[in-house]
């Protein structure tokens, strides 16, 4: 079966680019600020995008994201709120690959074959689930795959040759490589030390390879894209999001287009990058 | 398993994954993973090595000042004029509570393991007073995030912290008490993966952290099953603990549950009562869901988002439970019930005044539940509860609630 981020990754792969792969959190500062920024992602050049679902305890986030979770709850955010986002995406756009990545307490509340069903009724392509590893697997990654949606597994430095294997056994989509042992938004990797840990994992795995945490500015991303299959930049574009807000926090009339400028920068990095690199 | 089906032993768990029942598990992002295999790993060494329980031992008697007496408070049993009631006076322990049988526990095995930099979540401060005090006895840095509600509340136990030469970091994220305390320490733990080890102070977190959280706790209710039998002759008819994450009542409640004569009951805190929302028992007011690395009881809201629990009591004031809790409570082995915020206020003045023992708030829940049912036993029935922590802590906080300007 192929999926829309298969397909989006060998579209990429074919053009001998990388992907961009941008996060936002759904609902963040509220429904409406959000869907004008998620819909302007493709256009501004986001090949994957990220859909955080707000967590009240977003144990392995940094404070850009936690407090972007907090915006969102603040103004209402459920988990149906961030599936009609989807829905509405998805009435314009049929090709962006969309991924929900958060914890895994609010998914099992609602009921996990609920909540599968919801997602793929509203056209969500894949999961990240930060606190579920290998481990328990039975939880959710099974039944997501067995419901046709891609289970993107975190790989980190942590994680040794040993256990590589067991990581990647039942991930799909792409691998997400968490470029530092920290939280979102926190220490900038080194592109070396970010190519050597791809080349490692790709000695494990086909698919392809994004890596994410700590990328902030076009030329990072840049740099990484240099070194992966796609870079994935979170912290900096929800940063933007919080200097846009009024003061009764909503997006500004200019916000949406002001982050979305910085969307524009950032994947000129990472599109650019290897067209740079053969220079 | 069926709740109410009977085992033929309640002591075995957990499983392999780590879980009891259907709670427990290892809900940790994939950069911890290998560090809970490792410290699973090392404790499963540990347990085996007469070494490690050898150096326990002599700490725990020369250090902690165990074992804590199995007291008879006669006057507060003739006061219910019913079940005669032991104290296992935990509040006498180095540090003023149970507290320090984890960590003296914890921190052999981060010794074991190499390493090199201690970091633990405190609610009230018990736990990070205790963290620091074996920190400092072994020359080890240590970092203590405490919600920055919490630092402002418990000023005290702040300040014994860094005379202990701990650093405390006030969490400001979340709503800045106990659950974003650990949240806090488990971002610390990612960030520091080599170096640092992570100090959970209750029974609750990733396997295997429940279950080696119990073992060390489970020398109260060992000592207090051979002193019962020395002083009585006997086993109690009932064990009453107090529960917030719930370690003083696990390791009370641990070598008694084959003991089917015994009836055990956790008291939860009530806060302004159940029915108001304003609480603290997971058991009785929450429902399933994962956080903080295990499946387990929670307080949280329709969208499975976490509640902030509401306790009198900083230290029972979390909005989840020990998972081995949440599966004695299904399978019906130990009974949960809860004791409100006024309960707990008017049973801290009761032992104060009657038996010259000022405890914490916490186990003021415990003997809250205590004053609701020895008045109804015969007086050839014997009640032991846990004070699992002395009260020096809340005398500010106490005051205040009784409206007395200090």
């Amino acid at each position: 079966m192929s999926t829309r981020l298969d397909k989006r990754f060998a579209k990429l792969k074919a053009e001998g680019r990388s992907a961009f792969v941008t996060f936002i959190t759904a609902c963040d500062p509220d429904f409406d600020g959000s869907f004008e920024v998620l819909k302007g992602l493709p256009a501004a050049g986001a090949d994957v995008i990220e859909l955080g679902m707000p967590f009240t305890d977003p144990m392995a986030d940094g404070p850009a994201i936690q407090a972007s979770s907090q915006r969102a709850l603040k103004a209402g955010a459920t988990m149906h709120k961030t599936l009609e986002l989807v829905t509405r995406f998805r009435k314009d756009d049929h090709d962006t690959p969309i991924v929900l990545m958060g914890y895994y307490n609010p998914i099992y509340h609602m009921g996990v074959d609920k909540f599968l069903a919801a997602a793929k009724g509203a056209g969500v392509d894949g999961l990240i689930v930060v606190d579920l590893p290998p481990e328990e697997d039975d939880e959710l990654c099974e039944p997501a795959m067995k419901a046709g949606l891609n289970f993107i597994r975190l790989a980190t430095p942590t994680t040794d040759d040993r256990r590589l294997p067991a990581v990647l056994a039942n991930t799909s989509g792409f691998v997400y490589y968490v470029s530092i042992n920290g939280i979102t938004g926190s220490a900038s990797p080194q592109a070396r030390d970010v190519a050597a840990a791809v080349a490692r994992i790709k000695r494990h795995t086909s698919l392809p390879v994004a890596v994410g945490f700590g990328i902030r500015t076009p030329e990072q991303a840049a740099a990484i894209a240099r070194a992966a299959d796609g870079a994935v930049v979170g912290s900096a574009i929800v940063d933007a999001i919080a200097q846009e807000l009024d003061s009764a926090g909503k997006l500004k009339s200019t916000g949406a287009a002001k982050v979305l400028a910085l969307v524009s920068d950032l994947a000129r990095g990472v599109h650019n990058a290897r067209a740079t690199a053969a220079e | 398993m069926d709740a109410g089906s009977k085992l033929n032993s309640y002591r075995t768990g957990p499983d392999e994954r780590g879980r009891f029942g259907i709670f427990g598990g290892r809900f940790v992002a994939e950069t911890l993973m290998p560090l809970i295999l490792d410290l699973e790993k090392a404790y499963d060494a540990a347990k085996e090595d007469p070494a490690f329980h050898a150096e326990l031992q002599h700490m725990n008697t020369h250090y902690a000042g165990r074992p804590s007496p199995l007291y008879f408070a006669e006057r507060l049993t003739e006061h219910f004029g019913g079940a005669k009631i032991y104290l296992k006076r935990e509040e006498l322990n180095h540090t003023g509570s149970h507290k320090i049988n984890n960590c003296l526990g914890q921190i052999q095995l981060a010794r074991r393991m190499g390493k090199t930099r201690i970091i633990a979540e405190t609610g009230a401060g018990q736990h990070g007073v205790a963290s620091a005090t074996v920190a400092a006895r072994y020359g080890l840095p240590c970092v203590v995030y405490m919600g920055a509600t919490d630092v402002e509340r418990q000023k005290p136990n702040v300040f014994r912290m860094k005379l202990l030469g701990a650093e405390v970091v006030p969490v400001t994220s979340g709503s800045g008490t106990l659950k974003d305390a650990m949240n806090e320490a488990l971002r610390d733990w990612v960030t520091n993966v080599d170096d640092t080890y992570y100090l959970i102070g209750t029974v609750a977190g990733p396997h295997p952290y429940p279950a080696m959280v119990r073992d060390f706790q489970s020398v109260i209710g060992t000592e207090a099953k051979v002193q019962m039998q020395e002083m009585e002759g006997r086993l109690p008819d009932t064990l009453v603990a107090c529960i917030g994450g719930g370690s003083n009542a696990m390791g009370l409640f641990h070598p008694f549950l084959d003991d089917e004569s015994v009836e055990v009951i956790g008291v939860e805190a009530g806060g302004h009562g159940i029915e108001t929302g304003q609480h603290s028992a997971s058991i009785l007011g929450g429902s399933p869901g994962v956080l903080h690395g295990n499946r387990t009881n929670l307080l949280q809201d329709a969208d499975g988002q976490i509640l902030e629990g509401h306790s009198i009591s900083a230290g029972l004031d979390y909005p989840g439970i020990g998972p081995e809790h949440s599966w004695l409570a299904d399978i019906g082995r130990v009974k949960y019930v809860a004791a409100t915020d006024k309960e707990a206020l008017e049973a801290f003045q009761l032992l104060s005044k009657i038996e010259g023992i000022i405890p914490a708030l916490e186990p003021c829940h415990a003997l809250a539940h205590v004053a609701k049912i020895a008045p109804t036993m015969s007086k050839d029935q014997i009640i032991l509860v846990c004070l699992s922590g002395r009260g020096d802590k809340d005398v500010f906080s106490v005051a205040e609630h009784l409206g007395v300007t200090l």
